[in-house]
């Protein structure tokens, strides 16, 4: 029971990081049908920020700051402006591919520019461990499950309850809508992409101590976001929650439990499952298309 | 018409031209000595220290004039920590005649790509532990490491008369290396009636240990053996102090290395092993090494990085014990031969290669302390021939 307990916060403290990344992919998507395959990269990225700018001397916190801020301006204004949209009106497709190639460019551009060798990240706070139940839970868990719950929390709130987000949702939902009704849906689209760049700097922050940063770092996390959000609900916010911590819990208790070696698979497994009974995801809803 | 008849053999004899160029060999002034290594992917650790380490040898050896008169030519080409990456490189530069061969340093790297630079009677100097490389009779096949089946009796020994313990949990990576050493770990167990209470197998490049070390826990050993390579040993050890472990953890060279203690910080204090390579070993030339690196590179050389210092001395003093640039006569005259410090001083510590092409020298217990590693015991040669 104790082990069961453990695996079950440090999957939940993993899960909340996919599901911060996960909720940035459903969020470009929603608002301007953006698949980001760079979306792991993106988590990579911010870290390489943070180092930088404590290489210059700045204190871990500081840092922090510079590499959100950093991150906002590349991943959000640049990417959007950039990368989006002189594709986007050429369709979905070429700016999938586009995605793909900018997640290579950042791969191999930090690797010549820093390191191929992964590098020590800071943690948030000291080791220690409470014991809960006969359960060792480490407060490095805890913090970053702290930190991610508080980071959704302040979304969701910032979405539903503020006139800005109201406006987001509005743009998400119906865009032409929102026009008539005086949405200023370019800078809502914008906006959107600003809140990823904050939310994959924040899960950046949260994972690097785990994973320490190096440059293939990405590739693991967009995998699993991107699979997460399907999971859940591509076109839902709280789907992508659900299925990044239905990911994390089960990548932890299927390797202690059924076999490390083949963890890796059984996300794709529920992956399958998913597709198959219910398309539109565990939240998702269904949408309907004319041609 | 004309113009295109004349435009099509240009272009080829300028591609000819170019990829004559491209392809380096040995020619009147230099010796083609390639290195294939881990310079991106899984391995990249352990392959920049191995380049480094032959790179600063081939400066100093270039500098005094090279090796019979000439000086070595040694390109790199990336594995990308892959193996099948690998093998095709070893083809690459084997069309261009090379006298040997350096690296890779990867066990399944070394394990795919090793027969081709038989076939070719070329000399490979590898870097892999995995015992079977040098169990397959290859002539042409020669280490820098001790393979893992004399390593482990090493770390067995320790296991029982240093720490004591009567049960051990085993963490290992899923590659020919971690395999390797995990299998031979195992027998050496068993011999000593110590018993294996958890065998926890891990993936290459794995990020999150979070579930392994709990059940690593679980298993309540009196002693945990970690054979991963560097990063995932790094991560493994602040995942286990963050999850509070205090059981007492023991490895293999690997996971006392100057990159895992940079990389886990005081995450690796305490932590104990069988070294085969150091440079914080007790012997002036190494200390001199490890100097002359720290000053090339601006960084801490690990083993690695001394296998490939060393690897290139070997090659210049045993060519000059053969006289000539001769890759059969280089194989034969290894075997069996013993290189001193006083013969050459570049080998930095006496080192044995037998018939098989393993590697004997003497090594090291070393500790985990404030983050440096401190070495606490000098174990003798093992005598192989």
């Amino acid at each position: 029971m104790a082990s069961f307990i453990q695996l079950l916060v440090s999957g939940l403290a993993t899960g909340a990081i996919y599901a911060l990344i996960a909720v940035g992919f459903t969020l470009l998507w929603q608002t301007s049908q953006t698949i980001n395959f760079a979306q792991g990269e993106f988590v990579m990225l911010p870290a390489f920020f943070i180092l930088i700018a404590m290489n210059h001397g700045a204190p871990f916190w500081l840092a922090c700051l510079v590499g959100i801020a950093t991150s906002v301006v590349v991943l959000g204004i640049l990417f959007k402006f950039i990368i989006v949209d002189p594709m986007l009106k050429h369709g979905v497709l070429p700016l999938v591919i586009s995605s793909i190639a900018l997640a290579l460019f950042l791969k191999e551009a930090v690797k010549d520019f820093y390191s191929s060798q992964a590098q020590p990240f800071p943690v948030l706070v000291s080791a220690g461990d409470f014991h809960i139940f006969g359960a060792v839970i480490s407060s490095q868990s805890l913090v970053v499950l702290g930190v991610a719950i508080v980071t959704v929390v302040g979304l969701h709130l910032m979405l539903n309850k503020t006139r800005l987000g109201r406006m987001m949702q509005a743009t998400a939902q119906n865009p032409t809508l929102a026009t008539i009704l005086g949405v200023p849906v370019r800078k809502m689209v914008l906006y959107t992409f600003l809140v990823n760049a904050v939310l994959v700097a924040i899960a950046s922050i949260l994972i690097s101590p785990i994973y320490l940063a190096k440059f293939t770092n990405g590739e693991t996390l967009g995998m699993a976001a991107f699979l997460a959000a399907i999971i859940g609900g591509f076109n839902q916010v709280r789907g992508a929650i659900l299925g990044g911590i239905i990911l994390g819990i089960l990548d932890n208790l299927s390797a202690a439990y059924l076999s490390s070696q083949y963890r890796a698979a059984f996300p794709l497994i529920i992956l399958i499952v998913v597709i198959l009974v219910r398309p539109q995801g565990l939240l998702g809803r269904v949408e309907e298309r004319t041609v | 018409m004309l113009r295109k008849s004349l435009t099509l053999p240009a272009t080829i004899a300028a591609f000819a031209a170019f990829t004559a160029a491209a392809s380096a060999q040995s020619t009147a002034t230099s010796v083609y000595m390639p290195a294939i290594v881990e310079l991106s992917g899984g391995g990249a650790v352990s392959g920049t220290n191995y380049r480094d380490g032959m790179i600063l040898a081939m400066e100093e050896i270039n500098a005094k004039g090279g090796i019979l008169g000439k000086k070595i030519d040694m390109p790199l080409l990336d594995s990308q920590s892959e193996a099948g990456i690998a093998r095709s490189q070893v083809q690459k530069v084997l069309d261009n005649k090379p006298y040997v061969i350096m690296g890779p340093v990867f066990s399944g790297s070394v394990m795919t790509s090793m027969l081709l630079a038989q076939q070719a009677e070329i000399p490979q100097i590898v870097g892999g532990e995995a015992p079977a490389i040098t169990q397959r009779g290859n002539p042409f096949v020669f280490r820098t490491s001790f393979g893992a089946q004399f390593s482990m009796p090493k770390v067995a020994n320790y296991v029982r008369d240093g720490a004591k313990a009567k049960s051990v949990a085993i963490l290992w990576v899923n590659n020919d290396f971690g395999k390797g050493g995990r299998d031979s770990f195992v027998k050496e167990m068993a011999s000593r009636d110590i018993k294996v209470v958890a065998d926890i197998s891990t993936e290459s490049g794995q990020a999150d240990f979070s579930a392994d070390v709990v059940k690593i826990k679980a298993a309540n050993a009196d002693l945990i053996f970690v054979y991963t390579n560097e990063e995932e040993s790094a991560r493994f050890l602040r995942e286990a102090k963050k999850q509070g472990i205090k059981t007492p953890m023991v490895g293999e060279t690997t996971l006392l290395g100057q990159k895992v203690l940079d990389l886990a910080g005081d995450a690796a204090n305490g932590v104990k092993g069988h070294v085969g390579l150091t440079v914080d070993a007790p012997i002036d030339a190494v200390k001199g090494f490890a100097e002359r690196f720290k000053k090339r590179f601006n960084y801490v050389c690990d083993h690695n990085g001394m296998k490939g210092y060393t690897a290139i001395y070997m090659v210049k003093h045993v060519t000059e014990k053969v006289g000539k640039f001769d890759s059969k006569a280089f194989a034969e005259t290894l075997h069996g031969l013993t290189i001193t410090p006083a013969q050459e001083p570049g080998i930095l510590m006496e080192a044995t290669w037998d018939k098989n092409g393993d590697i004997d020298r003497e090594s090291f217990i070393g500790e985990v302390v404030d983050g440096k590693q401190k070495i606490v015991a000098t174990l003798p040669k093992l005598g192989l021939k």
